[in-house]
């Protein structure tokens, strides 16, 4: 009877161990896509380097410019767009003028649809902004690093027009714009290469500019050596740290709808990873007795 | 001179932009260099289109297994191109409202966000298979990674909150994002550093060659 008992016991952790995969992928679809329905209102403190973004924009006064760097592709929209949306909103909020850019091709559209998306608010509506005057789009240029480098100098050595092609010295907004030396913040929504590492690089140590960060989660941990040392002023990491800045900013949003499901993924992902050590030890177990 | 040319120019660019930085002087050289990049990676384009259409033409002119993805890659190429150059208002194509705008929102978004997507599968699925505490150095980080998933987010503050403050799930991850992990991330940044010269200096006394043809 023992022996039975033990036989039904191994063929369960061992069907366990090699349970087929796509049940897994259906329990992680499960948990991300089905919290997405339910409307939750989730209270997190805000971490110290997210603060330090907020205390960044804050402290600027009225009609400052803020360089605005979009380098990443739609796939880290989920994680940077909310980010790139509570950016335009906390500086348009602040009567802030914001200078858009990308080293990434597909940066610019990225900032045109989160523009798109926070025009739609009743209080930046009622600002009436206008293109030229409150926010230029510069497009993108093909450089990498270099291009940071060069509008360190003059701007116009990368980007002699915007992305609609109408040069610098017709912008009302470009026309105090020389340099670094004119701009107050830099924010990089990074997602790789080049991104936040290079804009610290390049713009921060030898031009001496602020900047602050939001990145994807993968990214972030890469940027806390620089928050420690100062040349980053602050990093908003992944969709936790988009989340907090929009309790910081007073105005939840899509991360912090965003942060039900990914904490029921990551909760089943654990869930998973502990399964599977129970399983992997008691057959070891079985094994060396 | 094949060999000779490049190693030469090389040498002659990097050690002008080494230079530069100490001698303002040179930054006229440095400028024209810098020029000369701009040029070189804005045509590096011409070069992708060039190669994308050789290889899958080639592909669907012999026939070979999958030569219909070659058909929709070129064909996904031209339409996107044409439109994007043609019926999208000239400079201001990528305007919220233009047909080139319509085209990446509905397909380019959708699609480049869905392949970078399953990467939470198979993140899922490896950690189920992999993730086992074997040894002490691999208990260690089954522990991080389960600290910092549940720290970082919602979840771990509901299973600690019944610990006193800066003793719960999330305080316990910020420490080691601001400790261990950026101790560590601090020593892999000098070592890559210190690699990066250790190459660049190779690259331009002409003793790293791979990227020379017939080398």
């Amino acid at each position: 009877m023992n022996e039975t008992t033990n036989q039904e016991k191994k063929t369960f952790w061992e069907k366990l161990l090699s349970i087929d995969r796509r049940i897994i992928f259906l329990f992680i679809a499960v948990a991300i896509s089905v919290p997405l329905f339910f409307k939750t209102s989730l209270d997190m403190p805000v971490s110290p380097v997210v603060q330090e973004v907020y205390n960044a924009i804050e402290k600027l006064e009225a009609g400052s410019k803020v360089l605005v760097s979009f380098d990443y592709d739609p796939g880290s929209m989920p994680e940077l767009q909310p980010m790139a949306e509570s950016f335009f909103r906390h500086c348009f909020r602040n009567n802030l003028k914001v200078i858009i850019m990308g080293l990434w091709p597909q940066g610019p559209l990225q900032a045109n649809i989160a523009l798109d998306q926070v025009f739609k608010d009743e209080d930046i509506k009622a600002k009436n902004l206008q293109y030229g005057i409150d926010y230029v789009n510069l497009g993108f240029t093909a450089g990498n690093e270099v291009v940071i480098d060069r509008m360190g100098h003059d701007f116009r050595e990368s980007y002699p027009a915007d992305s609609r092609g109408t040069p610098l010295s017709e912008i009302p907004l470009m026309r105090g714009v020389r340099n670094y030396d004119n701009i107050d913040l830099i924010l990089n929504l990074s997602a790789g290469y080049p991104g936040t590492m290079e804009w610290v690089q390049y713009a921060v140590d030898v031009f001496h500019v602020k900047l602050a960060a939001g990145n994807t989660a993968v990214q972030a941990p890469s940027m806390y050596p620089y928050i420690q040392t100062g040349q980053l002023a602050g990093v908003l990491g992944g969709m936790k740290g988009g989340a907090e800045y929009e309790i910081a900013l007073k105005r939840p949003a899509k991360a912090v709808s965003y942060m039900f499901s990914q904490a029921i993924a990551h909760g089943v992902i654990c869930l998973f990873i502990i399964i599977g050590n129970i399983a992997f030890f008691s057959l070891r177990k079985k094994k060396t007795s | 001179m094949r060999r000779e040319v490049p190693l030469i120019l090389t040498a002659i660019v990097g050690i002008t932009m080494i230079i530069a930085h100490f001698i303002p002087p040179l930054n006229i050289l440095k400028n024209l260099f810098e020029d000369w990049f701009f040029i070189i990676a804005a045509f590096a384009i011409y070069l992708g289109i060039l190669n994308l259409i050789l290889v899958n033409g080639d592909k669907i002119y012999k026939k070979q297994k999958g030569w219909l993805f070659g058909a929709v890659v070129i064909l996904g190429f031209l339409v996107i191109t044409i439109i994007g150059i043609f019926f999208s208002g000239g400079k201001s194509f990528q305007d919220p409202g233009t047909p080139f705008y319509y085209i990446y929102m509905n397909l380019y978004y959708p699609l480049s966000a869905t392949m970078f997507a399953l990467l939470a599968f198979f993140v899922a699925s490896a950690s189920y298979r992999a993730f086992r505490a074997r040894n002490v150095e691999a208990t260690m980080l089954l522990l991080a990674a389960f600290i910092l998933m549940l720290g970082r987010v919602p979840i771990g503050e509901w299973i600690s909150a019944w610990l006193p403050e800066g003793y719960r799930l999330g305080d316990a991850a910020d420490w080691i994002m601001d400790f261990p992990m950026t101790a560590g991330q601090k020593a892999i940044m000098i070592g890559i550093a210190l690699g990066v010269v250790s190459s660049a200096l190779r690259v331009i006394l002409g003793l790293e060659r791979a990227y020379s043809a017939g080398e």
